[in-house]
């Protein structure tokens, strides 16, 4: 589904990534995980086009995506979230489910001046949506509420569920167990697996808790200093020789 | 305190959010719509121009409260409707034709001003924009052939179908219907995906790209629709003024209606007409205030603005979210009565945000 081909990215002389390959399957849960600096934001960052590539090439279902603009690739189907929440902090949670559908607008600017029918008609679809991501993510308390008043775990699962409303083929999640409790932590691996079964999205995911990973990923690629090191299911790799030297040194 | 009862999501949708709400404008419109017939003169064309000055406002609220973007040049834009609709009106064009071509005219330069945008935030743009407004001066002082230069260009009285609207009550109900209108489609702007977007940008300009939203498309849109309506305060500015000179669009005129949208409340339509209000209702103040003050500094020029700076350092400092937001704070104040708390409003503290790409 989703393949980099020797993708190599540096700022100065700093090699973020370098001649990095993988390949992501339909279906299945693929973390990335590596020491503090490995690159793994950066991959998401060269995938959300953020970041432009030195080298090499992402292709996502069959079609190269290394020169798009970064507000096409969440309409090709690729979402994310973000390592420190990047939410629209003075909207609520429902303003900010229902922006993240932008990518089905159909309406143009006029017959939106005046509020014709079908724009109505779109606004309560969206609406349905964003309704749909409330039940299943338990936000039905916090609708209302505008995202600054959040506490902090509560606004990583209401950018998960803003990811979700892009209604995505793949999901990339930032290190969504960051700043999260032991019991938010534990919901929301159910919670992937659940996105990951019931509406079928693969996900990539960087992570530094090996529970979570061990819980949900099929497979798992460990980064150091922007080289791939290993990629194999979580028990393979949490044994592997190179993976403790890149953690431990030697 | 009132708990409104909702049974589907087009409830959320509408703009009344309950029959009471409903009738409260229902009450003001009539009262607007009834004013002329017992007020005199003179606060019939102070209503006109807050009405123009909302106009203009609403135009910079969409920019400043809601895409995030600043713009110290609007007197350019406002400039710009006046001249085009004047020039093209005395060209023999008909007044409703004239009006909306000078505020798609002015949407149109707002477009090329929009794409600057997009590589320049915050104080840069802000010095962009002032250059901006200076040029447009500069050309409007020294093109006289077209402009009429410094000697000034006469506004021909404003008339549709051969009935005049010169009379001060029938330019009233002009720029009220205008008023009206626009909010009309701002509001539902707001309420539909392109007000989204432009919120989207405001927040995190990062995030609204991994939405989808298209920066420069919604950048360049925000300040064309803020050019266009400014432009259109203009052109209505024109037939208020009735004679248009240079000095007439000064620095001073950008710098007060950024105060409109500051003191009303930024992010709020409710404070476009809070600062409106404001903006003309101060210097009536301060005229009067004048009998009553030491001659040396009631002849002062620079009352006005000592005043309007003051008052606008106030509110930065302790009313950031300007009159709109005390109002809300009033209202909630009696609904909750004895029960508010002061904290309501307080808000955690922001968190670190992502490394900036870029």
């Amino acid at each position: 589904m989703l393949q980099a081909n020797n993708v190599s990215v540096s700022f100065g002389g700093v090699h973020a990534v370098q001649d990095l390959s993988f390949q992501v399957d339909e279906g299945e849960i693929f973390s990335i995980m590596g020491p503090n600096g490995a690159g793994k934001t950066t991959v998401f960052n060269v995938i959300s086009r953020f970041y432009d590539v030195d080298a090499g090439q992402i292709v996502f279902e069959d079609e190269d995506i290394t020169k798009d603009a970064p507000h096409v690739i969440a309409r090709k189907g690729i979402a994310r979230t973000f390592q420190n929440v990047e939410l629209f902090d003075h909207e609520t949670v429902l303003q900010n489910l229902l922006i993240a559908q932008h990518t089905r607008r159909k309406t143009m600017l006029l017959s939106e001046v005046f509020f014709l029918p079908k724009v109505r008609k779109q606004e309560l679809d969206f609406r349905r949506k964003a309704e749909d991501i409330i039940d299943l993510l338990h936000l039905q308390n916090y609708r209302d509420k505008t995202v600054d008043s959040l506490p902090f775990g509560m606004r990583k699962i209401v950018e998960v569920g803003r990811a979700l409303c892009l209604d995505p083929k793949l999901l990339l999640l930032d290190e969504p167990s960051s700043g999260l409790n032991p019991e938010e932590s534990e919901d929301l691996s159910f919670w992937i697996d659940d996105i990951n079964e019931d509406l079928g999205v693969t996900i990539m995911m960087v992570e530094h808790d090996m529970n979570l990973i061990g819980q949900v990923s099929n497979r798992v690629l460990v980064m150091a200093d922007g080289r791939h090191v290993v990629t194999g299911t979580p028990a393979e790799v949490q044994s592997h020789p190179d993976v403790i030297d890149a953690y431990l040194g030697t | 305190m009132r708990f409104v009862l909702k049974t589907n999501y087009g409830r959320d949708i509408d703009i009344f959010k309950h029959r009471a709400h409903a009738s409260w404008y229902l009450v003001l419109i009539v009262a607007l719509v009834l004013a002329p017939l017992v007020l005199d003169v003179f606060y019939e064309k102070q209503l006109t121009e807050l009405f123009i000055w909302a106009i203009a406002g609403a135009g910079l609220m969409l920019l400043v409260g809601y895409s995030g973007l600043v713009s110290l040049g609007h007197v350019a834009f406002m400039a710009l409707g006046a001249y085009i609709h004047a020039i093209l009106y005395s060209r023999g064009w008909p007044l409703f034709l004239s009006i909306p071509t000078s505020a798609l005219i002015t949407g149109g330069i707002g477009v090329l001003i929009g794409v600057a945008s997009l590589r320049m935030t915050g104080i840069y743009l802000a010095i962009a924009t002032l250059a901006f407004a200076m040029i447009v001066e500069k050309v409007i002082a020294h093109w006289p052939a077209l402009t009429g230069g410094h000697s000034g260009f006469r506004v021909d009285d404003p008339e549709v179908f051969g009935y005049s609207l010169d009379s001060s009550t029938a330019y009233y109900y002009t720029c009220l219907t205008a008023l009206v209108l626009v909010f009309f489609g701002v509001i539902n702007l707001l309420r539909s995906p392109t007000g989204r977007s432009f919120i989207a940008v405001r927040d995190s300009e990062i995030s609204a790209q991994a939405m989808g939203v298209n920066l420069l498309q919604t950048k360049t849109l925000a300040f064309a629709l803020s050019a266009g309506l400014t432009g259109l305060a203009g052109a209505l500015y024109a037939h208020r003024i009735g004679f248009l000179f240079p000095d007439a669009f000064t620095i001073m005129t950008s710098i007060m209606l950024l105060m409109l949208v500051v003191v009303g409340g930024l992010g709020s339509l409710h404070g476009v007409i809070f600062g409106a209000f404001f903006i003309t209702i101060v210097p009536q103040i301060i005229a009067i205030a004048r009998d009553w003050l030491p001659v040396g500094i009631a002849q002062s020029g620079g009352l006005e603005p000592l005043v309007f700076g003051g008052v606008l350092i106030f509110f930065l400092m302790f009313e950031p979210l300007g009159m709109y937001g005390r109002w809300v704070k009033i209202r909630l104040f009696f609904s909750q009565f004895p029960l508010y708390r002061k904290k309501t409003f307080l808000r955690q503290k922001s968190y670190l945000k992502t490394e900036r790409v870029h």
